[in-house]
């Protein structure tokens, strides 16, 4: 692989698999996973529906449990934390983004996205704060509540949330699958700038080649494993590449 | 689509298990009721059914006998020993046995102590061996043998065990006799009736010329008459018969008559205590109702979804409501079931907490079919009503919200609300003011009703007034909690309606338990005031529990050195124009000397016969000085005349005083309630007390005591009846803690996904949890401070409609209401342990997995 001129990687896995279920109704969904996400690069994941890619998102991000193999986040290993470890970490190191419902209803903008921050009792950084606003664009809309803004506001503020912390690594699945293509495009746009300006690290799962663009690089998962990758993609390529795989024939759903 | 209700049933099982508690509890405590007070009943029953004679003789009672009949035989009336030996006689007469029953003769333990408690009688009776109507034995002896004389007793086997004495020891008594001190020697053990039971009653026989030593002053009479009619005789006939030879004031009636006369008597008695109870039990069903509407509400709110797809798929309004409804009855018929098993259980229960009082009750509990029924009907209809508000909403449900995310419930409008609850307030209050300032009929009802309207209709603005409410009492959350805090007190603002729903129903418990906690301390207070400012006595000699005692006790107590006057006080129930009431007989001059007694009008003078009203009586009857009422007492009915009026005073109950002499007429035995002492100038109380205290040694059934350990008993008295009331409401409150407990979990349900979110963004489950607990406060507190609020005015309203009867002070517990908001809180974060842990438990990815 192409890692000799890589950067130190901000989280990886080794060997990662994850099995729901056992017997019959067992389910391989990640068989063996073992990958790296290098601190200050943005990085999309493919693949169809199933394929495994929330659930090598969630391993990754310490939501859920791996069943064989480590992660690691920055230096830490996560297999073996324990709950409130894990949620410390989460708190402190990891950012989010999802495709839906990323905003507590009963807290307005400002008070979304310092609310990782208010939850661990750390003092904001006011410019950081105002340069993460600016960036995302959102100054007057700050005292508004989430049900008076729109979806592509509300996952600026989601996304500005994630940023605020400073983590370590923001994963984001899926997050304009809920969105319009032009306000899709001003969140994508916004975390490729927080990439190049701020050397913010990250992930992002998504299934539509024009968002992977966005992206340094792509990696494509198939049944729960990584079966290719592409540095410095465009829309054109990863198109290309994914009429290259049976899997991805039909066009891979939101999941 | 009875079979989707079913399934949803099925799915909802616990959230609908919650809200069927509430059916439960209520309806537990109407069975519960219905099956104690019917268990009393039959114990009661059984103890004076079947027990008299074929043809029972006794002194006539005047109109009503009701107030002295049952456990209250309160007349020295008696039957001259010749006149039994004629009955004896008369052809259809087997055998007539003379009887002599007393009421006060309290059998002291080994240790000295009253083995009978609570104010329930001490039995004595001549021993004899007539059968019953029914041919059997009342008393069958077990042990020893049958009292033969002088200074030999029996008592019943029950009695027997608890005193610890053993056949050839000497027992002791306290009478209310001329000697309150008795001894014998004890030479059987009796089984009275089948059980054995007394209802907490003990049993002393002794032999026919010593009772009428104890009873009759030696006197060879009877208190009543015993006939047992020959085989081919006709009962009825035999009675006619000794009718024709007794002379005035006697009567002579069938055993059969006897009993259902007893057995009226026992249901009318028992017939407050169960309405009592009902009573608790309709307002535990009643907050009851608030839990399950909000329930059904929430749960209707989280499928909306699923109706509106059953409306898109055709289903009419009225299949939905009906769904609604359908799950409603299966709840009601599932929560009564339930209610039913424990009602019992509960019933058990106060069966053994009265036994270990010495209320021993017969075997066996009594369920009727109609407590079966009302305990269904109650429930089922209950379940119904609270859910029929939710099930037209579910109904109104647009068919297209079934294609949308966020259906936004059809709720009635803000402005109707408003109206309809501020009616429903004015109208109650109204009510309320009408029935305790106004003189009409059936005020307690119309009282009831009106405070109902006012809970109904503060509910209805609870969702109104709760948004700043909340805003107060959470306000200080943030700054202290921070975004936990601001997460919780916007949670609990967040549905206004469920957050007053859920705080309405603490609100009826509070309101009652903060308007009684008024009345019992403006009662204290005004004991307080009034002995402060009307009692003179140094000393009172009394009965804790109302109990009456030997006038010998007064005038040893005249003896003691330092003692300058001893005022007796008696009480004794009697009719006065036909209605009951309790009549006080002391020398109103004499009392003047030991407590303030103020004469409005007329004079105190009722040496010959006349009687004092009370100010409160006099107007409410319409009485003066001059006029005459009819006075009834076991052995007296005539007109008396009313020579004073005198000021109300919560040192004197009823609403009429006369001389003692008159109730000896009227043949009410000769016993004091109350004796106050008058201490000589300068005499040194506690010496005095410590050889009054020597004097009554023997007597333990009385008390000597100082003004402020009177007051304390009084105090206390008022406390214990306080703390039953509270117990009471207790159920009510617990519904309602169920409540939040209930609307939290469902409301955590509801917010599964933003619940994983803020665990996904790092909150702690500690914090978690504290969100929950301090929303759960929240509403808590708001459900305490309404209800107190309400229970102030409630509590004043009560307080001035009685100030006329001397509760003239207002006294607000300002720290016990402080302690019930704190109470509240901390009930607030026990109803939230369990949704919050569950909240703490949600998976995370699932949470925000989702749909
Ligand atoms: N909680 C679960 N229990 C059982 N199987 C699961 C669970 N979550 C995901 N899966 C299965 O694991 C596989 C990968 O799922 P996922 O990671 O969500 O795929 P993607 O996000 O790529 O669409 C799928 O086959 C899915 O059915
Ligand atoms: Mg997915």
């Amino acid at each position: 692989m192409n890692d000799l001129e890589a950067p130190p990687a901000a989280a990886r896995a080794v060997d990662l698999a994850k099995v729901y279920g056992t017997g019959d109704t067992q389910v391989v969904a990640l068989g063996g996973v073992t990958v790296e996400f290098a601190a200050g690069r943005y990085t999309a994941i493919m693949g169809p529906s199933g394929s495994g890619k929330s659930t090598l998102m969630h391993c990754m991000a310490a939501l859920d449990s791996a069943t064989a193999g480590q992660v690691y986040v920055g230096d830490t290993e996560l297999t073996q934390l324990g709950d409130k470890q894990l949620t410390r970490l989460r708190r402190d190191k990891i950012g989010f983004v999802f495709q839906a419902y990323n905003l507590v209803p009963t807290l307005n903008a400002r008070e979304n996205i310092t609310l990782p921050l208010d939850i661990a009792g750390r003092d904001l950084d006011q410019s950081w704060f105002d340069t993460v606003i600016s960036t995302v664009g959102l100054g007057d809309r700050l005292d508004h509540k989430p049900n008076e803004l729109s979806g592509g506001q509300q996952q600026r503020v989601a996304c500005a949330r994630a940023l605020v912390s400073k983590p370590e690594i923001i994963f984001a699945d899926e997050p304009t699958g809920n969105l319009d293509s032009r306000s899709g495009i001003e969140v994508l746009s916004f975390l490729r700038r927080s990439v190049r300006e701020f050397g913010q690290t990250i992930v992002m799962v998504t299934h539509d080649p024009a968002a992977a663009a966005y992206a340094d690089r792509v990696l494509f998962l198939s049944d729960g494993v990584i079966v290719d990758e592409m540095m410095e993609p465009t829309a054109e390529r990863v198109l290309e590449r994914m009429k290259g795989f049976d899997g991805l024939q039909q066009v891979p759903e939101a999941g | 689509m009875i079979r989707a209700t079913l399934k949803s049933l099925a799915a909802r099982k616990l959230r609908l298990a919650m809200s069927a508690f509430a059916i439960v509890l209520g309806v537990a405590f109407v069975v519960g009721s219905y099956v104690f007070t019917d268990t009393i009943d039959k114990t009661f029953e059984d103890i004076f059914g079947g027990l008299s004679s074929d043809v029972v003789v006794r002194p006539e009672l005047p109109v009503e006998a009701d107030f002295v009949s049952g456990f209250n035989p309160g007349t020295t009336t008696t039957i001259p020993a010749e006149l039994v030996d004629r009955i004896a006689e008369l052809p259809g007469v087997e055998r007539a046995d003379g009887e002599i029953e007393n009421q006060s003769m309290f059998v002291l333990d080994t240790d000295g102590e009253p083995v009978t408690s609570q104010g329930a009688p001490g039995i004595a009776v001549n021993w004899h061996d007539g059968p019953s109507a029914d041919g059997s034995q009342v008393l069958e002896l077990i042990d020893g043998r049958v009292p033969e004389g002088e200074g030999e007793v029996a008592l019943d086997d029950r009695t027997f065990d608890e005193a610890g004495y053993a056949i050839g020891d000497t027992v002791r008594f306290v009478s209310t006799g001329d000697t309150p001190q008795v001894s014998a020697e004890l030479v059987g053990v009796m089984r009275f009736g089948e059980s054995g039971s007394l209802a907490g009653a003990s049993l002393s026989v002794f032999d026919t010329q010593t009772a009428q030593e104890l009873f009759l002053d030696g006197e060879n009479a009877y208190t009543r008459v015993a006939v047992t009619t020959t085989d081919d005789a006709d009962t009825e006939q035999v009675r006619d018969e000794i009718a024709g030879i007794l002379p005035d004031g006697f009567e002579s009636i069938t055993g059969a008559e006897v009993d259902e006369e007893t057995a009226t008597a026992i249901e009318e008695g028992l017939s407050f205590f169960n309405t009592f109870l009902l009573v608790f039990a309709a307002i535990a069903l009643f907050v009851g109702v608030f839990l399950i509407l909000n329930t059904f509400s929430i749960l209707v709110a989280q499928r909306s979804q699923e109706m509106a797809l059953l409306r898109a798929l055709g289903a009419e309004r009225r299949q939905v409501t009906r769904s609604v409804l359908v799950e409603a009855f299966i709840v009601g018929i599932v929560g009564s079931t339930a209610g039913l098993a424990l009602g019992i259980g509960v019933a058990q229960l106060l069966k053994v907490v009265f036994g270990a009082f010495g209320l021993e009750l017969g075997e066996g509990l009594v369920v009727q079919a109609r407590t079966v029924l009302v305990g269904y009907v109650v429930g089922v209809l209950v379940t119904m009503i609270a859910a029929f508000v939710p099930a037209r909403r579910a109904a109104r449900v647009p068919p297209v919200a079934a294609m949308r995310d966020d259906v936004v419930l059809p709720e009635s409008s803000r402005h109707t609300r408003t109206g309809f609850g501020s009616a429903l307030v004015l109208v109650g209050a109204a009510a309320m003011l009408i029935g305790l300032f106004a003189d009409v009929g059936r005020a307690a009802l119309i009282v009831g009703v009106g405070i109902l309207a006012v809970f109904v209709g503060v509910a209805m603005l609870a969702p109104i007034i709760s948004v700043p409410v909340i805003r107060v009492l959470a306000g200080w959350y943030p700054s202290v909690f921070g975004t936990v805090g601001r997460l919780a007190r916007e949670n609990a603002l967040r549905n206004p309606r469920r957050t007053a729903a859920t705080a309405s129903a603490l609100m009826i418990g509070m309101a009652l338990v903060a308007a009684i906690s008024i009345i019992g301390a403006s009662a204290n207070e005004s004991v307080d005031r009034a002995l402060d400012d009307g009692v003179r006595a140094e000393l009172v000699v009394s009965n804790a529990v109302g109990q009456p005692f030997s006038p010998a006790i007064a005038t040893a107590a005249a003896q003691v050195d330092g003692v300058a006057q001893t005022v007796s006080v008696r009480a004794a129930p009697g009719l006065v124009n036909g209605e009951t009431t309790y009549l006080q007989a002391f020398d109103p001059e004499a009392f003047d000397q030991a407590a303030k007694l103020d004469i409005v009008s007329g004079s105190g003078d009722i040496d010959d016969g006349g009687v004092l009203v009370s100010e409160e009586t006099a107007e409410a009857e319409g009485l003066g000085v001059g006029d005459s009422v009819q006075l009834t007492l076991p052995s007296l009915d005539e007109p008396v005349e009313i020579v004073g009026v005198y000021a109300e005073s919560p040192l004197l109950f009823g609403g009429y005083i006369t001389s003692q002499r008159t109730l000896e007429n009227g043949g009410v035995p000769p016993v004091d309630s109350l004796v106050y002492i008058v201490l000589e100038d300068g005499a040194d109380v506690s010496a005095v007390q410590d050889e009054l205290n020597e004097v009554t040694a023997d007597i333990p059934t009385v008390t000597v005591q100082d003004q402020q350990e009177y007051k304390q008993q009084s105090r206390d008295q008022v406390n214990q009846l306080l703390f039953l009331v509270y117990a009471l409401l207790g159920l009510a409150v617990l519904i309602a803690v169920l409540g939040i407990v209930n609307t939290l979990a469902l409301s955590v349900m509801e917010r599964t996904r933003e619940v994983g979110l803020l665990r996904a963004v790092g909150m702690s489950r500690r914090q978690l949890r504290t969100t929950v607990r301090l929303e759960s406060v929240a509403i808590a507190v708001l459900g305490a401070v309404l209800g107190i609020a309400l229970g102030l005015v409630f509590g004043v309203a009560l307080q001035q409609a009685v100030a006329d009867e001397g509760l003239d002070i207002l006294a607000v517990p300002g720290g016990r209401l402080a302690v019930f908001v704190v109470l509240a809180a901390v009930v607030g974060v026990l109803a939230a342990v369990w949704p919050a842990r569950r909240a703490a438990k949600l998976d995370i990815l699932r949470a925000i997995t989702t749909e």
